[in-house]
Protein backbone atom coordinates (compact mmCIF):
# COMPACT_ATOMS: atom_id res chain seq x y z
CA UNK A 1 0.00 0.00 0.00
CA UNK A 2 1.41 3.40 -0.99
CA UNK A 3 1.38 6.84 0.53
CA UNK A 4 -1.09 8.27 -1.97
CA UNK A 5 -3.54 5.45 -1.35
CA UNK A 6 -3.13 6.01 2.40
CA UNK A 7 -4.12 9.65 1.89
CA UNK A 8 -7.11 8.66 -0.24
CA UNK A 9 -8.18 6.11 2.34
CA UNK A 10 -8.58 8.87 4.93
CA UNK A 11 -11.27 10.51 2.80
CA UNK A 12 -14.77 9.57 3.98
CA UNK A 13 -15.96 9.55 0.37
CA UNK A 14 -13.55 6.74 -0.39
CA UNK A 15 -14.64 4.89 2.72
CA UNK A 16 -18.26 5.18 1.54
CA UNK A 17 -17.66 4.86 -2.17
CA UNK A 18 -15.25 1.95 -2.46
CA UNK A 19 -16.07 -1.30 -0.76
CA UNK A 20 -15.27 -4.16 -3.12
CA UNK A 21 -15.52 -3.39 -6.81
CA UNK A 22 -16.23 -6.49 -8.92
CA UNK A 23 -15.35 -4.69 -12.16
CA UNK A 24 -18.71 -5.38 -13.78
CA UNK A 25 -18.76 -2.01 -15.58
CA UNK A 26 -22.34 -1.12 -14.67
CA UNK A 27 -21.12 2.33 -13.56
CA UNK A 28 -19.60 2.93 -16.99
CA UNK A 29 -22.74 1.73 -18.75
CA UNK A 30 -24.97 4.21 -16.89
CA UNK A 31 -22.45 7.11 -16.87
CA UNK A 32 -23.38 10.28 -18.86
CA UNK A 33 -19.71 11.31 -18.94
CA UNK A 34 -18.52 7.98 -20.35
CA UNK A 35 -20.85 8.36 -23.30
CA UNK A 36 -19.13 11.52 -24.54
CA UNK A 37 -15.70 11.68 -22.88
CA UNK A 38 -12.86 9.15 -23.01
CA UNK A 39 -13.84 8.18 -19.53
CA UNK A 40 -14.34 4.83 -17.85
CA UNK A 41 -15.20 4.92 -14.12
CA UNK A 42 -14.77 1.14 -13.93
CA UNK A 43 -11.08 1.49 -14.80
CA UNK A 44 -10.59 4.37 -12.35
CA UNK A 45 -12.13 2.47 -9.44
CA UNK A 46 -10.05 -0.57 -10.36
CA UNK A 47 -6.86 1.50 -10.43
CA UNK A 48 -7.57 2.90 -6.98
CA UNK A 49 -8.46 -0.56 -5.73
CA UNK A 50 -5.03 -1.86 -6.82
CA UNK A 51 -3.42 0.69 -4.45
CA UNK A 52 -0.42 1.22 -6.75
CA UNK A 53 1.01 4.68 -6.02
CA UNK A 54 2.53 5.22 -9.46
CA UNK A 55 -0.82 4.49 -11.13
CA UNK A 56 -2.70 6.66 -8.65
CA UNK A 57 -0.26 9.55 -9.18
CA UNK A 58 -0.81 9.28 -12.95
CA UNK A 59 -4.56 9.44 -12.33
CA UNK A 60 -4.24 12.49 -10.09
CA UNK A 61 -2.28 14.28 -12.82
CA UNK A 62 -4.63 13.24 -15.65
CA UNK A 63 -7.62 14.81 -17.38
CA UNK A 64 -9.55 11.61 -16.70
CA UNK A 65 -10.64 12.32 -13.14
CA UNK A 66 -12.12 15.69 -14.18
CA UNK A 67 -14.57 14.28 -16.76
CA UNK A 68 -17.19 13.10 -14.21
CA UNK A 69 -20.30 15.30 -13.77
CA UNK A 70 -20.99 14.05 -10.22
CA UNK A 71 -24.60 13.17 -11.13
CA UNK A 72 -24.11 10.01 -9.02
CA UNK A 73 -26.13 7.82 -11.38
CA UNK A 74 -23.41 5.20 -10.76
CA UNK A 75 -24.37 4.92 -7.08
CA UNK A 76 -27.89 3.81 -7.89
CA UNK A 77 -26.85 1.00 -10.15
CA UNK A 78 -23.70 -0.47 -8.54
CA UNK A 79 -24.53 -4.04 -7.43
CA UNK A 80 -21.97 -3.73 -4.61
CA UNK A 81 -23.14 -0.32 -3.36
CA UNK A 82 -19.97 1.46 -4.41
CA UNK A 83 -20.02 5.02 -5.64
CA UNK A 84 -17.56 5.70 -8.44
CA UNK A 85 -18.54 9.37 -8.23
CA UNK A 86 -17.50 9.46 -4.58
CA UNK A 87 -14.14 7.89 -5.47
CA UNK A 88 -13.71 10.61 -8.10
CA UNK A 89 -14.44 13.30 -5.49
CA UNK A 90 -11.75 11.86 -3.21
CA UNK A 91 -9.26 11.75 -6.10
CA UNK A 92 -10.03 15.36 -7.08
CA UNK A 93 -9.66 16.47 -3.47
CA UNK A 94 -6.20 14.91 -3.24
CA UNK A 95 -5.20 16.27 -6.67
CA UNK A 96 -6.17 19.77 -5.49
CA UNK A 97 -4.27 19.42 -2.20
CA UNK A 98 -1.07 18.23 -3.88
CA UNK A 99 -1.18 20.62 -6.82
CA UNK A 100 -1.36 17.73 -9.30
CA UNK A 101 -4.43 19.33 -10.90
CA UNK A 102 -2.17 21.75 -12.80
CA UNK A 103 -0.71 18.87 -14.83
CA UNK A 104 -3.89 18.47 -16.93
CA UNK A 105 -6.04 20.83 -19.00
CA UNK A 106 -9.27 19.82 -17.27
CA UNK A 107 -7.58 19.91 -13.89
CA UNK A 108 -6.35 23.48 -14.45
CA UNK A 109 -10.00 24.55 -14.73
CA UNK A 110 -10.10 24.24 -10.94
CA UNK A 111 -8.60 27.73 -10.75
CA UNK A 112 -11.40 29.70 -12.48
CA UNK A 113 -13.99 27.45 -10.81
CA UNK A 114 -12.56 28.13 -7.35
CA UNK A 115 -12.49 31.85 -8.03
CA UNK A 116 -16.12 31.88 -9.19
CA UNK A 117 -17.62 29.61 -6.53
CA UNK A 118 -15.73 30.62 -3.41
CA UNK A 119 -15.79 34.27 -4.52
CA UNK A 120 -19.60 34.17 -4.73
CA UNK A 121 -19.96 32.38 -1.40
CA UNK A 122 -17.66 34.65 0.59
CA UNK A 123 -18.78 37.93 -0.99
CA UNK A 124 -22.52 37.32 -1.42
CA UNK A 125 -23.43 34.12 0.48
CA UNK A 126 -24.64 32.38 -2.70
CA UNK A 127 -22.91 29.90 -5.06
CA UNK A 128 -24.46 31.63 -8.08
CA UNK A 129 -25.20 35.35 -8.11
CA UNK A 130 -26.53 37.77 -10.78
CA UNK A 131 -23.55 40.16 -10.56
CA UNK A 132 -21.11 37.40 -11.56
CA UNK A 133 -23.26 35.44 -14.05
CA UNK A 134 -22.21 37.50 -17.06
CA UNK A 135 -23.96 37.26 -20.39
CA UNK A 136 -20.61 37.30 -22.22
CA UNK A 137 -19.66 34.08 -20.41
CA UNK A 138 -23.09 32.55 -21.07
CA UNK A 139 -24.20 33.12 -24.67
CA UNK A 140 -26.38 30.01 -24.35
CA UNK A 141 -28.60 31.90 -21.89
CA UNK A 142 -30.39 33.43 -24.88
CA UNK A 143 -32.12 36.72 -25.71
CA UNK A 144 -34.72 36.43 -22.94
CA UNK A 145 -31.95 36.21 -20.35
CA UNK A 146 -30.07 39.09 -21.98
CA UNK A 147 -33.23 41.21 -21.66
CA UNK A 148 -33.72 39.99 -18.09
CA UNK A 149 -30.20 40.98 -17.03
CA UNK A 150 -30.65 44.42 -18.62
CA UNK A 151 -33.80 44.92 -16.52
CA UNK A 152 -32.76 42.85 -13.52
CA UNK A 153 -34.15 45.04 -10.74
CA UNK A 154 -37.45 45.62 -12.55
CA UNK A 155 -37.93 41.93 -13.25
CA UNK A 156 -36.94 40.86 -9.74
CA UNK A 157 -39.38 43.39 -8.26
CA UNK A 158 -42.11 42.27 -10.69
CA UNK A 159 -41.62 38.63 -9.66
CA UNK A 160 -41.64 39.24 -5.93
CA UNK A 161 -37.92 38.90 -5.16
CA UNK A 162 -36.23 40.87 -2.39
CA UNK A 163 -33.12 41.49 -4.49
CA UNK A 164 -30.34 42.87 -2.26
CA UNK A 165 -32.99 43.88 0.29
CA UNK A 166 -33.12 43.43 4.06
CA UNK A 167 -35.08 40.61 5.67
CA UNK A 168 -36.02 37.21 4.20
CA UNK A 169 -36.83 36.48 0.59
CA UNK A 170 -35.42 35.74 -2.82
CA UNK A 171 -31.85 36.98 -3.41
CA UNK A 172 -32.00 39.03 -0.20
CA UNK A 173 -28.78 40.64 0.99
CA UNK A 174 -27.18 38.10 3.31
CA UNK A 175 -26.43 39.91 6.61
CA UNK A 176 -22.75 40.77 7.16
CA UNK A 177 -22.60 38.69 10.36
CA UNK A 178 -23.66 35.64 8.35
CA UNK A 179 -20.97 36.32 5.74
CA UNK A 180 -18.47 36.71 8.59
CA UNK A 181 -19.53 33.30 9.90
CA UNK A 182 -19.04 31.75 6.46
CA UNK A 183 -15.52 33.22 6.36
CA UNK A 184 -14.80 31.84 9.82
CA UNK A 185 -16.04 28.41 8.68
CA UNK A 186 -13.72 28.56 5.66
CA UNK A 187 -10.83 29.51 7.97
CA UNK A 188 -11.26 26.67 10.47
CA UNK A 189 -12.25 23.87 8.06
CA UNK A 190 -9.54 24.16 5.42
CA UNK A 191 -11.65 26.09 2.90
CA UNK A 192 -9.37 29.13 2.97
CA UNK A 193 -6.27 26.96 2.86
CA UNK A 194 -7.72 25.18 -0.22
CA UNK A 195 -8.26 28.50 -2.02
CA UNK A 196 -4.67 29.50 -1.24
CA UNK A 197 -3.29 26.12 -2.38
CA UNK A 198 -5.14 26.24 -5.69
CA UNK A 199 -3.95 29.83 -6.17
CA UNK A 200 -0.32 28.96 -5.37
CA UNK A 201 -0.04 26.03 -7.79
CA UNK A 202 -2.02 27.86 -10.49
CA UNK A 203 0.30 30.89 -10.27
CA UNK A 204 3.31 28.62 -10.71
CA UNK A 205 1.65 26.96 -13.72
CA UNK A 206 0.71 30.31 -15.27
CA UNK A 207 4.37 31.39 -14.91
CA UNK A 208 5.48 28.18 -16.56
CA UNK A 209 3.02 28.77 -19.43
CA UNK A 210 4.16 32.39 -19.77
CA UNK A 211 0.74 33.84 -18.93
CA UNK A 212 -0.50 36.56 -16.60
CA UNK A 213 -3.14 35.37 -14.13
CA UNK A 214 -5.87 37.12 -16.15
CA UNK A 215 -4.72 35.35 -19.30
CA UNK A 216 -4.48 32.05 -17.43
CA UNK A 217 -8.00 32.48 -16.01
CA UNK A 218 -9.53 33.18 -19.42
CA UNK A 219 -7.55 30.41 -21.11
CA UNK A 220 -8.41 27.73 -18.57
CA UNK A 221 -12.07 28.80 -18.57
CA UNK A 222 -12.51 28.79 -22.34
CA UNK A 223 -9.94 26.56 -24.00
CA UNK A 224 -10.82 22.99 -24.99
CA UNK A 225 -8.16 20.99 -26.85
CA UNK A 226 -9.02 18.20 -29.22
CA UNK A 227 -8.86 14.63 -27.96
CA UNK A 228 -11.15 14.59 -24.93
CA UNK A 229 -14.18 13.09 -26.66
CA UNK A 230 -14.92 9.53 -27.78
CA UNK A 231 -15.44 10.65 -31.37
CA UNK A 232 -11.97 12.24 -31.56
CA UNK A 233 -8.59 10.58 -32.11
CA UNK B 1 -52.88 -0.93 8.87
CA UNK B 2 -51.44 -4.21 7.62
CA UNK B 3 -49.98 -3.95 4.12
CA UNK B 4 -49.94 -7.04 1.94
CA UNK B 5 -48.69 -8.00 -1.53
CA UNK B 6 -47.95 -5.09 -3.87
CA UNK B 7 -49.30 -2.67 -1.28
CA UNK B 8 -46.60 -3.89 1.13
CA UNK B 9 -43.86 -3.57 -1.50
CA UNK B 10 -45.02 -0.09 -2.44
CA UNK B 11 -45.16 1.02 1.20
CA UNK B 12 -41.40 0.43 1.39
CA UNK B 13 -40.89 3.14 -1.23
CA UNK B 14 -42.93 5.72 0.65
CA UNK B 15 -41.50 8.60 2.60
CA UNK B 16 -43.00 10.19 5.68
CA UNK B 17 -43.67 13.88 5.05
CA UNK B 18 -45.05 15.82 8.04
CA UNK B 19 -48.13 17.91 7.46
CA UNK B 20 -46.94 21.28 8.77
CA UNK B 21 -44.28 23.49 10.44
CA UNK B 22 -41.31 23.57 8.09
CA UNK B 23 -38.03 25.44 8.17
CA UNK B 24 -37.42 26.58 4.57
CA UNK B 25 -34.05 27.12 2.88
CA UNK B 26 -33.73 28.61 -0.58
CA UNK B 27 -31.82 27.54 -3.69
CA UNK B 28 -28.97 29.58 -5.20
CA UNK B 29 -29.87 28.66 -8.78
CA UNK B 30 -33.64 28.95 -8.40
CA UNK B 31 -33.39 32.39 -6.82
CA UNK B 32 -31.41 33.52 -9.86
CA UNK B 33 -33.29 31.76 -12.65
CA UNK B 34 -36.74 30.90 -11.28
CA UNK B 35 -37.41 33.51 -8.58
CA UNK B 36 -41.18 33.35 -9.06
CA UNK B 37 -41.17 29.58 -8.45
CA UNK B 38 -39.81 30.07 -4.94
CA UNK B 39 -42.35 32.85 -4.40
CA UNK B 40 -45.10 30.50 -5.62
CA UNK B 41 -43.93 27.77 -3.21
CA UNK B 42 -44.46 30.03 -0.20
CA UNK B 43 -47.66 31.47 -1.73
CA UNK B 44 -49.17 27.99 -2.20
CA UNK B 45 -48.01 26.46 1.07
CA UNK B 46 -48.74 29.49 3.26
CA UNK B 47 -51.68 31.22 1.62
CA UNK B 48 -53.47 28.46 -0.30
CA UNK B 49 -52.82 25.55 2.09
CA UNK B 50 -52.38 27.52 5.33
CA UNK B 51 -49.08 25.93 6.35
CA UNK B 52 -46.37 27.32 8.61
CA UNK B 53 -43.24 27.83 6.46
CA UNK B 54 -40.48 29.71 8.28
CA UNK B 55 -37.49 31.43 6.67
CA UNK B 56 -34.65 33.37 8.25
CA UNK B 57 -32.62 35.96 6.29
CA UNK B 58 -29.46 34.56 7.93
CA UNK B 59 -29.43 31.31 6.00
CA UNK B 60 -26.96 31.12 3.12
CA UNK B 61 -25.95 28.80 0.33
CA UNK B 62 -25.44 25.23 1.54
CA UNK B 63 -22.22 25.22 -0.50
CA UNK B 64 -23.42 22.21 -2.51
CA UNK B 65 -22.56 23.54 -5.97
CA UNK B 66 -19.08 24.62 -4.82
CA UNK B 67 -18.64 21.19 -3.22
CA UNK B 68 -19.63 19.35 -6.40
CA UNK B 69 -17.35 21.66 -8.39
CA UNK B 70 -14.63 20.31 -6.03
CA UNK B 71 -13.67 23.80 -4.88
CA UNK B 72 -14.24 23.32 -1.14
CA UNK B 73 -13.26 20.46 1.18
CA UNK B 74 -15.86 18.12 2.67
CA UNK B 75 -15.34 19.57 6.16
CA UNK B 76 -16.17 23.05 4.82
CA UNK B 77 -19.47 22.08 3.22
CA UNK B 78 -20.40 20.01 6.26
CA UNK B 79 -19.81 22.93 8.61
CA UNK B 80 -21.82 25.31 6.38
CA UNK B 81 -24.66 22.79 6.55
CA UNK B 82 -24.19 22.42 10.32
CA UNK B 83 -24.68 26.21 10.58
CA UNK B 84 -27.92 25.92 8.58
CA UNK B 85 -29.11 23.24 11.04
CA UNK B 86 -28.12 25.52 13.94
CA UNK B 87 -30.32 28.30 12.51
CA UNK B 88 -33.20 25.80 12.28
CA UNK B 89 -32.59 24.74 15.89
CA UNK B 90 -32.51 28.36 17.09
CA UNK B 91 -35.84 28.98 15.33
CA UNK B 92 -37.42 26.00 17.12
CA UNK B 93 -38.13 23.82 14.07
CA UNK B 94 -37.32 20.18 13.35
CA UNK B 95 -38.75 19.71 9.84
CA UNK B 96 -36.30 20.96 7.23
CA UNK B 97 -37.38 21.64 3.63
CA UNK B 98 -34.89 22.59 0.92
CA UNK B 99 -35.80 24.29 -2.35
CA UNK B 100 -32.77 22.86 -4.15
CA UNK B 101 -32.09 19.27 -5.23
CA UNK B 102 -28.31 19.74 -4.95
CA UNK B 103 -28.90 20.97 -1.40
CA UNK B 104 -31.31 18.14 -0.66
CA UNK B 105 -28.73 15.61 -1.86
CA UNK B 106 -26.03 17.44 0.07
CA UNK B 107 -28.05 17.32 3.30
CA UNK B 108 -28.91 13.65 2.72
CA UNK B 109 -25.25 12.76 2.05
CA UNK B 110 -24.04 14.60 5.13
CA UNK B 111 -26.67 13.09 7.46
CA UNK B 112 -25.91 9.60 6.10
CA UNK B 113 -22.15 10.12 6.46
CA UNK B 114 -22.54 11.36 10.03
CA UNK B 115 -24.76 8.37 10.78
CA UNK B 116 -22.10 5.99 9.47
CA UNK B 117 -19.11 7.88 10.92
CA UNK B 118 -20.22 9.56 14.19
CA UNK B 119 -16.67 10.78 14.86
CA UNK B 120 -16.99 13.05 11.82
CA UNK B 121 -20.20 14.58 13.17
CA UNK B 122 -18.39 15.25 16.45
CA UNK B 123 -15.53 16.93 14.56
CA UNK B 124 -17.96 19.13 12.59
CA UNK B 125 -19.76 20.14 15.80
CA UNK B 126 -16.40 21.26 17.20
CA UNK B 127 -15.55 23.17 14.02
CA UNK B 128 -18.93 24.92 14.02
CA UNK B 129 -18.48 25.95 17.64
CA UNK B 130 -14.98 27.21 16.91
CA UNK B 131 -16.14 29.25 13.91
CA UNK B 132 -19.60 30.47 14.96
CA UNK B 133 -20.22 29.50 18.62
CA UNK B 134 -23.31 27.65 17.44
CA UNK B 135 -24.80 24.25 18.28
CA UNK B 136 -27.41 22.27 16.40
CA UNK B 137 -29.91 19.45 16.39
CA UNK B 138 -30.24 17.42 13.23
CA UNK B 139 -33.58 17.71 11.41
CA UNK B 140 -36.15 15.13 12.40
CA UNK B 141 -37.49 15.18 8.83
CA UNK B 142 -35.71 16.23 5.65
CA UNK B 143 -37.78 17.05 2.59
CA UNK B 144 -37.37 18.63 -0.79
CA UNK B 145 -39.97 21.30 -1.53
CA UNK B 146 -41.40 19.12 -4.34
CA UNK B 147 -42.18 16.51 -1.64
CA UNK B 148 -44.58 19.02 -0.04
CA UNK B 149 -46.29 19.92 -3.32
CA UNK B 150 -46.56 16.16 -4.00
CA UNK B 151 -48.10 15.58 -0.57
CA UNK B 152 -50.70 18.29 -1.16
CA UNK B 153 -51.27 17.55 -4.88
CA UNK B 154 -54.86 16.44 -4.21
CA UNK B 155 -55.75 19.65 -2.34
CA UNK B 156 -54.17 21.68 -5.16
CA UNK B 157 -56.24 19.76 -7.72
CA UNK B 158 -59.39 20.28 -5.63
CA UNK B 159 -58.79 24.05 -5.39
CA UNK B 160 -57.63 24.29 -9.03
CA UNK B 161 -59.29 26.22 -11.86
CA UNK B 162 -57.65 24.19 -14.60
CA UNK B 163 -56.66 20.62 -15.32
CA UNK B 164 -53.85 19.40 -17.56
CA UNK B 165 -56.33 18.51 -20.26
CA UNK B 166 -56.70 19.59 -23.91
CA UNK B 167 -59.74 21.89 -23.89
CA UNK B 168 -60.64 20.90 -27.47
CA UNK B 169 -60.40 17.12 -27.26
CA UNK B 170 -60.81 16.48 -23.54
CA UNK B 171 -57.72 14.27 -23.67
CA UNK B 172 -55.06 14.48 -20.92
CA UNK B 173 -51.97 16.45 -21.91
CA UNK B 174 -48.83 14.39 -22.44
CA UNK B 175 -46.27 15.35 -19.81
CA UNK B 176 -42.69 14.18 -19.39
CA UNK B 177 -41.20 14.34 -15.91
CA UNK B 178 -37.53 14.90 -15.16
CA UNK B 179 -36.32 14.33 -11.61
CA UNK B 180 -33.03 15.87 -10.51
CA UNK B 181 -30.30 13.24 -10.12
CA UNK B 182 -29.47 14.13 -6.52
CA UNK B 183 -33.09 13.69 -5.41
CA UNK B 184 -32.93 9.90 -5.04
CA UNK B 185 -30.10 8.41 -7.11
CA UNK B 186 -27.64 8.64 -4.21
CA UNK B 187 -29.95 7.77 -1.32
CA UNK B 188 -33.13 6.21 -2.76
CA UNK B 189 -34.93 5.97 0.58
CA UNK B 190 -34.84 9.78 0.89
CA UNK B 191 -37.13 10.26 -2.13
CA UNK B 192 -40.79 9.46 -2.75
CA UNK B 193 -40.78 6.18 -4.69
CA UNK B 194 -37.03 5.73 -4.33
CA UNK B 195 -34.79 5.64 -7.38
CA UNK B 196 -36.72 2.84 -9.08
CA UNK B 197 -40.25 4.24 -8.95
CA UNK B 198 -39.87 7.96 -8.24
CA UNK B 199 -43.37 9.36 -8.28
CA UNK B 200 -42.85 12.80 -6.77
CA UNK B 201 -43.57 14.45 -10.15
CA UNK B 202 -45.63 11.76 -11.90
CA UNK B 203 -47.98 11.89 -8.89
CA UNK B 204 -48.55 15.60 -9.53
CA UNK B 205 -49.14 15.07 -13.27
CA UNK B 206 -51.76 12.39 -12.62
CA UNK B 207 -53.46 14.32 -9.82
CA UNK B 208 -53.78 17.37 -12.06
CA UNK B 209 -55.29 15.46 -14.99
CA UNK B 210 -52.28 14.88 -17.25
CA UNK B 211 -50.79 11.71 -18.69
CA UNK B 212 -47.26 10.68 -17.74
CA UNK B 213 -45.18 9.90 -20.82
CA UNK B 214 -42.39 7.37 -20.55
CA UNK B 215 -39.40 7.41 -22.90
CA UNK B 216 -36.06 5.54 -23.05
CA UNK B 217 -33.80 8.23 -21.56
CA UNK B 218 -36.27 9.35 -18.89
CA UNK B 219 -33.77 8.93 -16.06
CA UNK B 220 -30.71 10.27 -17.91
CA UNK B 221 -29.07 13.33 -16.34
CA UNK B 222 -29.93 16.71 -17.91
CA UNK B 223 -26.19 17.24 -18.29
CA UNK B 224 -25.57 19.95 -15.69
CA UNK B 225 -22.49 18.16 -14.39
CA UNK B 226 -21.43 21.15 -12.19
CA UNK B 227 -17.93 21.88 -13.60
CA UNK B 228 -19.19 20.58 -16.98
CA UNK B 229 -21.46 23.64 -17.18
CA UNK B 230 -19.79 26.29 -15.05
CA UNK B 231 -16.58 26.12 -17.11
CA UNK B 232 -17.30 27.38 -20.59
CA UNK B 233 -14.86 24.94 -22.23
CA UNK B 234 -16.87 21.96 -20.94
CA UNK B 235 -20.38 22.92 -21.99
CA UNK B 236 -20.40 20.42 -24.87
CA UNK B 237 -20.97 17.77 -22.18
CA UNK B 238 -24.01 19.57 -20.85
CA UNK B 239 -25.49 20.24 -24.30
CA UNK B 240 -24.82 16.68 -25.52
CA UNK B 241 -26.69 15.11 -22.60
CA UNK B 242 -29.72 17.36 -23.04
CA UNK B 243 -29.66 16.64 -26.78
CA UNK B 244 -29.68 12.90 -26.03
CA UNK B 245 -32.79 13.32 -23.88
CA UNK B 246 -34.68 15.37 -26.45
CA UNK B 247 -33.86 12.99 -29.28
CA UNK B 248 -35.19 10.18 -27.08
CA UNK B 249 -38.44 11.93 -26.06
CA UNK B 250 -39.20 13.46 -29.48
CA UNK B 251 -41.13 10.47 -30.92
CA UNK B 252 -43.52 10.58 -27.94
CA UNK B 253 -44.62 14.18 -28.68
CA UNK B 254 -44.79 15.55 -25.13
CA UNK B 255 -46.77 18.74 -24.57
CA UNK B 256 -44.51 19.80 -21.68
CA UNK B 257 -41.80 18.76 -19.24
CA UNK B 258 -42.06 19.10 -15.45
CA UNK B 259 -38.90 19.19 -13.33
CA UNK B 260 -37.98 19.44 -9.65
CA UNK B 261 -34.30 20.38 -9.90
CA UNK B 262 -32.97 23.95 -10.04
CA UNK B 263 -30.65 23.47 -13.00
CA UNK B 264 -32.62 20.97 -15.11
CA UNK B 265 -35.41 23.34 -16.24
CA UNK B 266 -32.80 25.96 -17.16
CA UNK B 267 -30.72 23.52 -19.21
CA UNK B 268 -33.65 21.72 -20.83
CA UNK B 269 -35.04 25.14 -21.82
CA UNK B 270 -31.83 26.90 -22.92
CA UNK B 271 -30.20 24.00 -24.75
CA UNK B 272 -33.36 23.71 -26.90
CA UNK B 273 -32.65 27.30 -27.93
CA UNK B 274 -28.99 26.47 -28.69
CA UNK B 275 -29.90 23.30 -30.65
CA UNK B 276 -32.47 25.28 -32.67
CA UNK B 277 -30.03 28.10 -33.42
CA UNK B 278 -27.13 25.77 -34.29
CA UNK B 279 -28.99 23.10 -36.26
CA UNK B 280 -32.45 24.48 -37.02
CA UNK B 281 -34.06 21.60 -35.15
CA UNK B 282 -36.98 22.22 -32.80
CA UNK B 283 -38.75 19.61 -30.70
CA UNK B 284 -42.25 21.08 -30.29
CA UNK B 285 -44.84 21.61 -33.00
CA UNK B 286 -44.62 24.30 -35.71
CA UNK B 287 -41.13 25.51 -34.83
CA UNK B 288 -41.76 25.89 -31.10
CA UNK B 289 -39.84 24.08 -28.37
CA UNK B 290 -41.24 21.85 -25.65
CA UNK B 291 -41.97 24.09 -22.64
CA UNK B 292 -40.23 23.11 -19.40
CA UNK B 293 -41.91 23.92 -16.08
CA UNK B 294 -40.98 23.79 -12.45
CA UNK B 295 -43.55 22.00 -10.27
CA UNK B 296 -44.54 25.31 -8.67
CA UNK B 297 -45.15 26.85 -12.10
CA UNK B 298 -47.39 23.96 -13.08
CA UNK B 299 -49.18 24.05 -9.71
CA UNK B 300 -49.64 27.80 -10.15
CA UNK B 301 -51.17 27.32 -13.60
CA UNK B 302 -53.54 24.65 -12.23
CA UNK B 303 -54.55 27.02 -9.44
CA UNK B 304 -55.26 29.81 -11.93
CA UNK B 305 -52.43 32.26 -11.28
CA UNK B 306 -51.47 34.69 -14.04
CA UNK B 307 -48.70 33.03 -16.12
CA UNK B 308 -46.61 36.20 -15.97
CA UNK B 309 -46.87 36.27 -12.16
CA UNK B 310 -45.32 32.79 -12.32
CA UNK B 311 -42.32 34.13 -14.21
CA UNK B 312 -42.98 32.16 -17.39
CA UNK B 313 -41.71 35.13 -19.40
CA UNK B 314 -38.18 34.21 -18.24
CA UNK B 315 -38.33 30.95 -20.21
CA UNK B 316 -36.67 30.99 -23.61
CA UNK B 317 -39.09 28.36 -24.97
CA UNK B 318 -42.52 29.90 -25.51
CA UNK B 319 -45.20 28.62 -23.12
CA UNK B 320 -48.19 30.09 -24.97
CA UNK B 321 -49.05 26.99 -27.08
CA UNK B 322 -49.33 24.99 -23.84
CA UNK B 323 -51.50 27.65 -22.18
CA UNK B 324 -53.73 27.80 -25.27
CA UNK B 325 -54.18 24.03 -25.24
CA UNK B 326 -55.52 24.12 -21.68
CA UNK B 327 -57.45 27.34 -22.21
CA UNK B 328 -55.57 29.43 -19.65
CA UNK B 329 -56.19 33.13 -20.21
CA UNK B 330 -53.25 35.55 -20.45
CA UNK B 331 -52.54 39.04 -21.72
CA UNK B 332 -49.84 38.82 -24.41
CA UNK B 333 -49.07 42.54 -24.09
CA UNK B 334 -48.34 42.15 -20.35
CA UNK B 335 -45.74 39.39 -20.79
CA UNK B 336 -42.63 41.52 -20.63
CA UNK B 337 -43.89 44.36 -18.42
CA UNK B 338 -42.35 45.37 -15.13
CA UNK B 339 -44.22 46.08 -11.91
CA UNK B 340 -47.48 48.03 -12.46
CA UNK B 341 -47.19 47.46 -16.23
CA UNK B 342 -43.97 49.50 -16.44
CA UNK B 343 -42.51 49.35 -19.95
CA UNK B 344 -39.12 47.63 -19.81
CA UNK B 345 -38.86 46.82 -23.54
CA UNK B 346 -38.84 43.21 -24.70
CA UNK B 347 -36.28 40.54 -25.63
CA UNK B 348 -34.97 39.98 -29.11
CA UNK B 349 -36.22 36.93 -31.00
CA UNK B 350 -34.11 33.88 -31.87
CA UNK B 351 -33.50 33.07 -35.52
CA UNK B 352 -34.96 29.57 -35.52
CA UNK B 353 -36.77 28.83 -32.26
CA UNK B 354 -40.25 30.28 -32.54
CA UNK B 355 -41.03 32.64 -29.67
CA UNK B 356 -43.35 35.53 -28.85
Amino acid sequence: MGKLYDELAKDYRLKEGLKTCINCGTCTAICPAAEFYKYDPRKIVDTVQRKDDAEIEALLKSDTIWYCGECMSCMTRCPRKNGAGLVIMALRNLSARLGYFTYSEKGRQLYPLTKIMTGNILKYGYCVYPETFKMEDHPEAGPVWEWHTQHLRDNMERLGANYQGKGPGILRKIPQESLDELKAIFDVTGGTERIETVEKYSRAKADEMGMSMDEYTTYTFKHCSEGHFNNED
Amino acid sequence: MIYQGKQKIWSEYQKEIPDDHWYYVRSCIRQNFFPASERMFTEITRNVLGKDIYETPSHTTCGGIAYHCDTIPQETVMTIVARQFALMTEAGYENYVASCITSFGNYAEILETWHEFPELETKIRELLWKACKKEFKKPKYLAHSSDLIYKFRGEIAAKGRFRLVDKETGEPLRIVEHIGCHYAKMFPHKGVGGAEYPCVLSGMIEAWGGQVIDYPERRHCCGYGFRQYHVQANRGYSLSNTHKKFESMEPYHPDAIITNCPGCPYFLDRWQYVIAEQTGKTYGRDGFGIPVFTYEELAGLVLGYDPWDLGLQLHQVAVEPFLDKIGIEYDPSAKYKGLDKKDILRPGLPQNLKCF
